[in-house]
């Protein structure tokens, strides 16, 4: 397998993830079927603006936490 | 609304409201009764919480479909979080997530207290004020503990009242009374309250406003409490304004006890 068309491996949520074609924020929502409105995403502890989920490009090892609004107290 | 109740707002951080009951949106069992009661309620502000997503079920219908933020504001919590940096992290996510600074800092210590780490609870709230956070901040009914938050810029101070989900009312009247006579900030009961006698109790004390969720999500019929707490904060509310007469030892006839029939 060619090194650069191979998987990215990624943690989502604490979970390993492979993820093929362009490796950007946007194309993991896609691949994830998230509603971009109602999520955040944090990569390697750092904030994603929303305006930024195409141009955020990712590489294997990259550790992101993807949230939204749940009921709480 | 009537001429009495109408222009009998509370302000904090420059935001406006209405009703003076807040009310979360945890413990419910499922999200149409969580929606019915918030709007039996007729609460304007809900905190709500920050989870992962669950990506085994990204289709699984989300909070904000059924309380949607363009009709409440969203106070996101931090519940959960035991350090200033879980609490930082947690909010940065929240305000990317729907662009609100207004939030609620909780540090818990463990259970079975579950009460406010008040050490935490100053690390995280001077973090979140440096960056850029409107921090209203659940704390312990300390007076001098209130009144550090408020000096270093939390706008708003939430003693609890009793343990939180306990429903044991306000148990601690007297360190609410002064934390209430010392601030210049909105003071809110943020825990404690089980029924609607403990919301009216509370907001005749001279609270701005209360929170409530256990006390609602809990009940048998949620949708119900949610209004009782309502007309409790509403009665509440109202008896603090007229002034209430004092307590006295000795009994005090209603009627004139004059021009009696001889």
């Amino acid at each position: 397998m060619d090194v650069l068309t191979a998987p990215l491996t990624l943690t989502v949520n604490g979970e390993s993830l492979l993820l093929d074609g362009t490796p950007s924020v946007a194309a993991l929502i896609a691949h994830l079927k998230l509603d971009t409105r109602k999520v955040a995403v944090e990569l390697n502890r750092e904030i994603v603006p929303r305006s930024t989920y195409a141009t955020t490009t990712l590489k294997s090892g990259d550790v992101l936490e993807i949230v939204h609004f749940i009921g709480g107290g | 609304m009537d001429n009495i109740t109408a222009t009998d707002h509370w302000t904090v951080a420059g935001r406006s409201f209405a009703s003076r009951l807040i009310v979360g949106t945890g413990k419910y069992i499922d999200l149409p009764t969580t929606a019915a009661a918030i709007e039996a309620s007729g609460a304007e502000i809900v905190t709500v919480a920050v989870r992962r997503v669950n990506l085994s079920d990204p289709g699984a219908p989300m909070l904000q479909d059924f309380v949607p933020p363009s009709r409440y504001t969203y106070l996101p919590n931090t519940a959960g979080c035991f350090t200033a940096d879980d609490a930082v992290r947690t909010l940065r996510l929240a305000r990317e997530a729907g662009g609100w600074n207004l939030v609620k800092l909780e540090v818990l210590g463990p259970a079975p207290t579950l009460y406010p780490d008040m050490q935490a609870t100053f690390e995280a709230a001077a973090a979140l004020i440096a960056d850029g956070f409107e921090v209203m901040v659940y704390c312990s009914d300390d007076p001098i503990a209130a009144k550090r938050l408020e000096e270093m810029g939390c706008v708003a101070i939430m003693p609890l009242g009793a343990p939180i989900g306990s429903g044991l009312g306000v148990q601690n009247p007297l360190m609410i009374q002064m934390i209430i006579e010392n601030a210049k900030v909105p003071v809110l009961v943020d825990a404690g309250v089980g029924t609607a006698t403990d919301a009216a109790f509370a907001m005749e004390l001279g609270c701005d406003a209360v929170l409530v969720n256990s006390a609602i999500a809990m009940a048998q019929n949620p949708v119900l409490m949610a209004r009782a707490m309502k007309a409790g904060v509403e009665a509440g509310r109202l008896a603090f304004r007229a002034g209430r007469i004092p307590k006295r030892g000795a009994a005090n006839p209603s009627s004139p006890t004059t021009g009696l029939i001889a």
